[in-house]
């Protein structure tokens, strides 16, 4: 079976100004909205306490509001997770003051009683399934924590492609993983999506996904050039994610179907994971076909640079 | 016509088999157990606790699998959680307060499997509830300590080498040090030198002089300060884990995180206030006359008849529970103990404790050892332990002391600020009391930055859900290759189940806590290690439209295949490991799953299906290929 036809030529170099220009546009929308609107932390990163709270019969989302603005903590946020009979409240222990000590000591027992008294107040079926407290200090270190680790990745990637392949690819591929990232941070921002540790994993696996994809695709066209007589770059480029693209189509949607089931099946402590890890899917996808090899030519690859190599292939160095 | 060697087919087999055997202990299910623990004054476990035991489930109607004496301990089993514990709570109603009662999950695996070291992965908190708290110590206040143990000794070495000072005073800011204030220059000359020489640990300079007041300041070396916060978090980890012991949780994880945190892990745990009110107990040592030793007549006959000394406590040695006198009378306090260290007696060669104290310490210490020579001195362990109660809808705090002796010896002769205990049993046990001395002196404060309870519902839906995501995400790839690829498709799908199955033994041999992050970084492996055999299928694909033979194909698209698995695997490698080096839990989780699922596929992916490739075409003539 073939979904794809495999002599395809389309020519998505010659959409280059457009793609560019589309990413772009893309990166700064992102930069923006991150700027603007931010980021949705969760309780990983700002600190706080967070309670799943599990009922007998459903409930609804306004009631568990009610029933908590009754009690006095009209500040606590309220969510459903997957299905009806399950909410995740978060708030902060100040909105509870007889459960903050005087030296700023957090009492997360007293503060599961309470909000236990008021829901079950509202609602005798209520009960609390988990609690969680976290300082704010730990959060903050998350996220430099989170920030170093990303950094870390797209430096030893592009150390390796430099060693491997050549300056151009390393900065092409960074280039490309960095616009990656931010639009996947972009539109979790756009979609108020909670930003936690899970999600953190997530986005921090998109860039290792999305390499993957560039990878492929460079190394096709580290092939064509090697191969080819007379070798124009534009030409080379635009054959090699043809010849690509029913692979990187393939493993993206397996990628995805896998993911696909983790979200619907894995239950709310995966589904943002998953959610992001979707997003990076579509979104590096995209890019290694449309972004990462335009910025390739860009930076004017050509066959000379790829020759020297010849001791990893003797057989490749050995035709004419 | 296979050019494919007879090893690698080998290889690929033992491969496979050594994953279906360290996978396999991950089928047994564990059993909800109820384990019984003797505490230190109670009869130890035998067939007669067993019967109290039995019975007491009999009478409340409890159904028990199984109870049976395990060496030091008592374990019973239940059908689920819920009669686990109604049954913990029937047993540990009928036994009483001498005897620790916890929830364990006991293994199913057969004895022949654990025999080979395979074993099941440890589940997480999130898969089997339970409690977690993120510690942190409290450094400044071991600063604080060092700076006003320093403060007191230069004062008394400057009154003992008749420097007349004006005032000796820590810096208002933490960490900065100790301003001595001397009258010239002279006297400051000597004061400096004769601090460097005397505390090698402090770095002395001339501050600024106005009129009459000569400023020195001393500070405590940064390499001094580092090796103190370390030593800090050796000792709280050794208290917390000889008090969680206390607790009975069958294997709580307490561990060290980055520099001034610790991790607590109580698997099982529902409620966490017992847990709470161990790690906030407050310890501290008293150095006390002796008036016999461990398990002598005296003690013996006190501890039977209940007749004590007037001026002497009754005490039991930790560890060994034998009786032993002590007089009422506190020679030094754990306030004033500086550092205890462990380390080989140089004349004896065996183990000793190396014990310094502060100036007002030494001298009081001085003062009794020299006139009670000869005469026997005791360690004295108090742990206080605050429970808080609610009576009349108002909080009760009822402070409950613990009080046990650590060491007893004889005085051999007089000694002041630096003496050593030996006569110690083995170097464990010295540095035991090290750590317990330092742990009733030093440690510093730790307070709670991260809580989690995790109710034990909750992790069987994680459980329930992770498995099933894991099943599907697997099935429905495995039929999207086997229609995409066919034949290929199919050998890709054994590859992929068998990824999955080695990719958990390696897990389990490894001994990788299973999480929620890492389940779903086993759906992702999933997902991407199939990204190989893509490649080998697109490109065998390509080398027949090409027009080269079936078999030349298979070979040029394994060939041209495995650079580009090579290096987009690597740079996946990287990313992987990336991961890895982030301190917190759940994302190490998951990026020490991805990383062991990028390597196992990599074998999976290329040289499995190779072999397998190989075993159905290779010794056939082939007019064209199912791909």
């Amino acid at each position: 079976m073939e979904i794809f036809n495999h002599d395809s030529n389309i020519p998505f170099l010659g959409m280059r100004k457009y793609s560019i220009a589309i990413a772009l546009a893309l990166m700064i929308a992102s930069i923006v909205l991150i700027a603007t609107k931010g980021l949705n932390y969760g309780l990983d990163f700002t600190g706080g306490v967070s309670m799943v709270v599990d009922y007998d019969q459903s409930v609804q989302i306004a009631d568990v509001r009610d029933a908590l603005a009754k009690g006095g903590l009209d500040h606590a946020v309220v969510q459903t997770l997957g299905g009806t009979r399950e909410v995740s409240i978060r708030m902060q222990p100040k909105d509870d003051p007889g459960a903050v000590a005087a030296d700023g000591k957090v009492n997360l027992d007293r503060i599961a009683a309470d909000v236990t008294k008021m829901l079950q107040a509202a609602r005798p079926d209520a009960k609390l399934k988990s609690r969680d407290y976290v300082g704010s200090e730990v959060g903050s270190e998350l996220r430099s924590d989170g920030t170093v680790a990303a950094v870390f990745v797209i430096l030893g990637i592009m150390a390796y492609l430099w060693i491997r392949f050549e300056r151009r690819f390393a900065i092409a591929a960074v280039a490309t993983e960095i616009h990656d990232v931010l639009v996947t941070l972009g539109i979790l921002a756009l979609v108020q999506r909670e930003f936690d540790m899970t999600v953190l994993a997530s986005v921090l696996a998109v860039i290792g996904y999305s390499i993957n994809d560039k990878v492929v695709v460079f190394d096709r066209i580290r092939e064509l050039f090697r191969l080819a007589r007379k070798a124009e770059p534009e030409e080379i480029l635009n054959r090699s994610i043809n010849n690509t693209l029913s692979r990187t189509i393939i493993t993206s949607l397996f990628t995805a179907i896998t993911m696909g089931a983790l979200y619907f099946f894995g239950g709310p402590a995966v589904h943002g994971f998953a959610i992001t890890m979707l997003i990076g899917i579509v979104v590096g996808t995209l890019s290694s076909i449309f972004v990462a090899s335009p910025i390739l030519l860009w930076l004017g690859v050509s066959k000379k640079d790829l020759m020297p190599v010849t001791k990893e292939n003797p057989e490749l160095a050995r035709r004419p | 016509m296979s050019d494919f060697p007879r090893w690698k087919y080998a290889l690929v087999a033992l491969v496979m088999l050594f994953g279906v055997i360290y996978a396999l202990p991950n089928a047994f299910k564990p059993l909800s157990a109820v384990q019984v623990t003797a505490n230190r004054d109670a009869p130890p476990i035998d067939a007669s606790v067993q019967q109290k035991a039995t019975a007491a489930l009999a009478a409340q109607h409890i159904t028990v699998g199984e109870v049976s004496v395990q060496g030091d301990h008592l374990l019973a089993t239940f059908a689920n959680t819920d009669v686990q514990k109604s049954g913990a709570d029937a047993i540990k109603a009928a036994l009483g307060d001498g005897y620790t009662v916890a929830f364990k999950l006991q293994s199913t695996v057969p004895g022949w499997l654990t025999a080979i070291g395979a074993r099941a992965m440890p589940l997480g908190l999130d898969l089997q509830g339970g409690v977690h708290f993120l510690m942190q110590v409290d450094e400044n206040d071991v600063i604080d300590k060092q700076e006003n143990s320093y403060a007191d000794d230069i004062r008394g070495l400057l009154r003992d080498k008749n420097i007349r000072y004006e005032s000796v005073a820590r810096n208002t800011v933490r960490g900065q040090g100790i301003a001595v204030i001397l009258r010239s220059a002279d006297d400051r000359t000597k004061a400096s030198d004769a601090i460097a020489n005397e505390y090698t640990d402090l770095l002395v300079a001339d501050g600024p002089s106005t009129g009459d007041r000569f400023v020195l300041n001393a500070t405590v070396k940064p390499d001094k300060l580092r090796e103190l916060s370390r030593n800090t978090i050796t000792q709280n980890l050794g208290t917390l884990r000889n008090r969680i012991n206390a607790l009975g949780v069958s294997e709580p994880l307490i561990q060290q995180q980055g520099d001034s945190r610790i991790v607590v892990e109580l698997a099982g745990v529902q409620d966490p206030a017992e847990a709470k009110k161990l790690i906030g107990a407050t310890a501290t040592l008293q150095y006390r006359a002796g008036i016999g030793y461990a398990g002598d007549q005296a003690a013996q006959d006190a501890a039977r008849t209940g007749n004590i000394p007037p001026d002497a406590n009754l005490y039991y040695m930790r560890g060994s529970h034998q009786p032993v006198l002590v007089s009422k009378q506190i020679i030094v306090t754990g306030n004033e103990l500086v550092d205890a260290v462990s380390g080989t007696d140089t004349q004896s060669g065996t183990p000793m404790v190396s014990v310094t104290l502060n100036a007002t310490g030494a001298k009081k210490m001085g003062d009794f050892t020299n006139a009670n020579i000869q005469k026997p001195m005791a360690v004295v362990y108090v742990e206080r332990v605050t429970e808080t109660k609610m009576v009349d809808g108002k909080e009760v705090r009822t402070p409950k002391i613990t009080e046990s002796v650590i060491n007893d010896a004889t005085i051999q002769g007089a000694f002041s600020k630096q003496f050593q205990t030996t006569g110690l049993g083995s170097q464990k046990e010295a540095s035991d009391l090290a750590l317990l001395l330092k742990g009733g002196a030093l440690a510093a404060p730790v307070d709670i930055v991260e809580e989690r309870v995790i109710g034990a519902s909750l992790g069987q839906d994680n459980i329930d859900q992770g498995f099933k995501a894991v099943l599907l995400g697997l099935a429905l790839v495995l039929l999207a290759a086997a229609i995409y690829y066919k034949l290929f498709g199919l050998v890709a799908d054994i590859a992929l189940f068998f990824n999955l199955v080695i990719l958990l033994a390696v897990m389990s041999l490894i001994g990788v806590t299973l999480t929620m992050p890492g389940v779903a970084g086993i759906v992702l492996t999933l997902g991407m290690a199939i990204d190989a055999n893509v490649l080998i299928c697109e490109r065998v694909r390509e080398e027949l439209r090409n027009g080269s033979t079936p078999h030349a194909s298979i070979r040029a698209g394994y060939e041209k295949a495995w650079s580009t698995i090579l290096d987009a695997n690597v740079t996946h490698l990287i990313a992987a490991l990336a991961l890895t080096t982030m301190g917190t839990g759940a994302i190490k989780g998951f990026g020490v799953t991805l990383m062991i699922g990028i390597l196992t596929s990599l074998f999976t992916s290329v040289t499995l299906t190779h072999a397998f490739t190989a075993l159905i075409h290779g010794h056939r003539k082939l007019k064209t290929l199912s791909v």
